[in-house]
């Protein structure tokens, strides 16, 4: 599965890749509509971290409509016309990455399109394919298991 | 649509309202349907203002309108009493837990007068957003009819249904079958059906529908108290169906999006964390109670003589999660993680129509286990599952069904009934197959079915008049108040739960206020005072649930993690933060800047709590005679009963300075009886002048005019009774 991964030691915090994101997918530069969030480490200046989707799919999970789904990338999407605003998946994610803006009744996270990692001057951003994440009980029940 | 139902040939159109749908405006579709299947009139009527501020919404409105709608005289079986449903301005809230409850309201067969009931499912919602408030359902129909409301299209109708069955496991999958256009749009398909129990029964319930799209199934959940799913079948209406495609977010249009959003998704993150560390609500519901209730000797055993049992344990939560299945979402509305609504997938019913076929179910709450289970001396989680299988398909409240049950059970083992007189039964206490028969005689009205079916206060009196029963000992045992059966608590060891349940304005459910713990257990209210001020407080927050389409679960089945560490317990018993949340939810909704305090929504409930109050009163009832409750709810009525907690009551009689040394069981059971017989009237009392009532438990003119209710006919209704 395509997941986008932040190398700490590269990251000068100029956050190019939150203007990116929104811009991105908003068509404006602002970082409350960035799927990504650069953050200070705690209890170390001038380090960083980045708050952004791993595709673990537990918020498929959660949905009560099957709106999120795994893409063929293996990347988990919304599809906003099943969505039904509950944000549920908001409040349930594991990393606090999935998003919300009260521009939008539906949430937004990272899909792994790369754009950020293209802008990233220093290199500190990359879409990998990593192993699968296991299958969530919802993707079990939707292969015919329980 | 009108060709695919006249194509089938089954289906014939009795009668078209075509409207535009009006777009909701803070919560508020600002419109109500009334549907009359007598004449098969239907037609749209507006709500105003003063309705809104008085009545907020859903049980509130569906008391408005059918006080407007019925007389003194009416009664339940007439073709004025309507079938009200409703939810609330907050109702349809997708992104606060627990915010897409129905409220219906009707004339109850059981109790003569007015009840209501709320209810999970989709139905209240999707007729918001199909531009209707509440639906009206009155008359009764010349042959069998569904009720079909298209919120896209906008359109009503009614069509014959001479085919469907009016089996609630069948019916809204054909519902679903019928209206939904595409896979997709079975979601959007919501019914209200009952079934060939409430036929013949006067305990008949509604279920409401939606549909699970992992399961692939039509989940049901139950207005189950009142018998108004009685009331719907002899309205010959198999179903009210809405369709509506488009739920959004945003579709309640609340005036504040970016609160709501921000304090619904706080509360997910709430429920997150702290469910799994606290009543874990999401992994198996309200089936955790159990335990508790059997720790604390609250569990109603062998028709509530017992607070407890040794087989208890076979009805814990442990025992049924097996059944479940369980790690997806179980909202019965959407955006409610905290998920209560659990889901059998596979059972295979030992007995009746479906005998030996793999069924789904919805799993057990709480109450149906207590009641059909242990107060039945029943400890077979399967026979549990089953009876709630078939109690929902034959459209039978679990809580009447239990609580009547384990008083026939009583009747039986005192010889007041035989096989002979029950349908052949061999009604012992822990007998499950009998139970189960029982249910199936109540679906088809043969054997003991009919006699049963009609609730316990009648059963006392054709049990007294027909075979010589003692009458007193049968107003002892026969839990029921104001012609409702008791829900699932033993109330004997907490006063204010004793008024909790006889001062409730429908009848004893526990709905109102649950007061067992912080009385009984944590003395948090030690006065007369103090339980009147709880008996007050309580009623009228859980009310305001009930006004806004909301579920009361979400407000203290789950707490912030620190609320009993900077709150006094008898504070924290409130939940001041999600008290909190819920005055944003209701500003963030309807843009009301007047709402500030915990006590403004006390005070938004009360006009609709009294005026429940004085429709009691206008159908015959609402004075302090008919808050009289039977003495099993307060003591031990039998030598058995108080002797299997012997050193209990004889302490409190030494707690008010009577000697038990000497005296003989039966004496000790009447100087117990009379101390705590005082005790429950001056409690009455002491409630009485904390709601601003009479001595007779009837609201003041003060009263009235203060809750603004003083319209033209509730001072009519107060200069009839001398209150002036």
């Amino acid at each position: 599965m395509k997941v986008l991964v932040f190398a700490p030691e590269l990251c000068d915090a100029q956050l190019g890749c939150e203007e990116t994101c929104s811009l991105t997918w908003f068509k404006e530069a602002n970082h409350d509509k960035s799927a990504i969030r650069i953050l200070e480490a705690e209890g170390r200046t001038g380090k960083y971290t980045a708050n952004v989707c791993t595709q673990c799919g537990q918020c498929i999970d959660v949905c009560p409509t099957l709106a999120i789904q795994r893409d063929k990338r293996g990347v988990v999407r919304i599809n906003k016309d099943l969505c039904v605003g509950c944000l549920s998946c908001v409040g349930f994610c594991p990393y606090g990455a999935m998003r919300m803006h009260p521009d939008y009744t539906v949430p937004f996270k990272c899909v792994a399109c790369g754009s950020c990692a293209k802008s990233c001057p220093t290199g500190a951003l990359a879409v990998l394919d990593l192993p699968d994440a296991p299958l969530t009980a919802t993707e079990k029940r939707l292969l015919g298991g329980v | 649509m009108e060709n695919l139902l006249m194509k089938d040939g089954h289906h014939r159109l009795l009668a078209e309202f075509r409207y535009t749908p009006p777009k909701v405006e803070r919560g508020y579709a600002n419109q109500t349907l009334f549907v009359d299947v007598s004449n098969n009139t239907i037609a749209a009527r507006p709500v105003d203002e003063r309705t809104k501020r008085t009545f907020i919404g859903g049980r509130g409105f569906g008391l408005w309108l059918l006080w407007n709608a019925v007389k003194g005289t009416t009664r339940w079986n007439d073709p004025e009493n309507e079938v009200i449903l409703s939810s609330g301005p907050i109702g349809g809230t997708t992104v606060y837990p627990g915010a897409g409850k129905s409220i219906a309201v009707s004339l109850s067969p059981l109790t003569e007068t007015v009840v209501d009931s709320n209810v999970g499912g989709y139905f209240g919602p999707l007729l918001k957003f199909a531009g209707w408030d509440a639906i009206e359902l009155q008359g009764i129909a010349e042959e069998e009819v569904i009720v079909f409301i298209d919120g896209n299209q906008g359109l009503v109708q009614i069509l014959t249904a001479p085919h469907e069955s009016s089996d609630s496991y069948v019916l809204p999958g054909q519902i679903v079958d019928l209206f939904a256009q595409s896979p997709e749009e079975r979601r959007a398909v919501s019914s209200v059906t009952s079934g060939p129990g409430a036929e013949h029964s006067l305990m008949g319930c509604l279920n409401v529908s939606f549909y699970d799209v992992r399961r692939q199934f039509v989940r049901l959940k139950q207005a189950g108290r009142g018998g108004i799913g009685t009331v719907f079948r002899h309205k010959k209406v198999k179903a009210l169906v809405v369709k509506y495609v488009g739920v959004k977010g945003d579709s309640n249009v609340p005036a504040d999006y970016a609160d709501l959003a921000s304090v619904g998704s706080k509360m997910h993150r709430e429920i997150c964390e702290q469910d799994p560390l606290m009543n874990d609500m999401r992994g198996g519901g309200t089936t955790m109670l159990t335990r508790i209730m059997n720790d604390f000797d609250l569990l109603p055993v062998h028709n509530y003589r017992f607070g407890s049992h040794p087989e208890a344990k076979n009805l814990y939560k442990s025992e049924f999660t097996p059944y479940f299945s369980l790690g997806i979402p179980d909202g019965c509305w959407y955006g409610c993680t905290l998920a209560c609504a659990r889901c059998v997938d596979r059972l295979t019913p030992r007995t009746g129509p479906y005998q030996g076929q793999v069924v789904h179910v919805d799993a057990p709450e709480y109450e149906t286990v207590a009641a059909v289970g242990s107060n039945c001396g029943i400890f077979d989680p399967h026979a549990v599952l089953e009876a709630n299988f078939y109690c929902d398909l034959y459209g039978i409240d679990t809580i009447s069904y239990g609580t009547a049950l384990a008083f026939a059970m009583e009747c039986y083992e005192t010889g007041i009934l035989n096989p002979e007189r029950a349908g052949g039964l061999d009604l012992r206490f822990g007998n499950a197959a009998a139970m189960l028969e029982l249910l199936h005689q109540m679906a088809s009205g043969t054997g003991f079915g009919p006699t049963f079916g009609l609730g316990v206060r009648r059963m006392k009196r054709i049990f007294a008049e027909k075979y010589g029963a003692d009458p007193r000992f049968l107003l002892d045992i026969g839990m029921e108040c104001k012609g409702l059966e008791y829900s699932e608590y033993v109330s004997k060891e907490s006063i204010a739960q004793q008024a909790g349940y006889g001062l409730a304005n429908k009848g004893p459910q526990h709905d109102e206020a649950w007061l067992i713990f912080m009385d009984a257990v944590s003395k948090q209210i030690p006065t007369f005072e103090d339980k009147a001020e709880a008996l007050h407080y309580f009623p009228m927050f859980r009310t305001w649930f009930g006004l806004n389409g909301l579920c009361k679960l979400p407000w203290n089945d789950v707490e912030p993690a620190d609320n009993k560490k900077v709150h006094s317990p008898r504070v924290a018993a409130r939940v001041p933060e999600h008290v909190g949340n819920y005055i944003r939810l209701f500003k963030a909704v309807t843009g009301r800047q007047d709402v500030n305090e915990p006590e403004d929504l006390v005070r938004m409930s009360e006009p609709a709590y009294n005026f429940q109050r004085l429709f009691n009163l206008k159908m015959g009832y609402g004075t302090r005679e008919h808050d009289a409750i039977p003495y099993r709810s307060m003591g031990p009525v039998t030598v058995e009963e108080y002797e299997s907690r012997a050193e209990r009551y004889d302490s409190q009689l030494r707690e008010v300075d009577i000697d038990p040394q000497g005296k003989s069981t039966l004496e000790k059971v009447a100087l117990l009886r009379a101390h705590r017989e005082k005790r429950y009237q001056l409690l009455v009392d002491a409630v009485y002048r904390r709601r601003g009532w009479t001595a007779d438990g009837i609201p003041t003119l003060e009263t009235v005019r203060r809750l603004e209710i003083d319209y033209p006919d509730v001072l009519d209704l107060l200069k009839q009774h001398n209150v002036q």
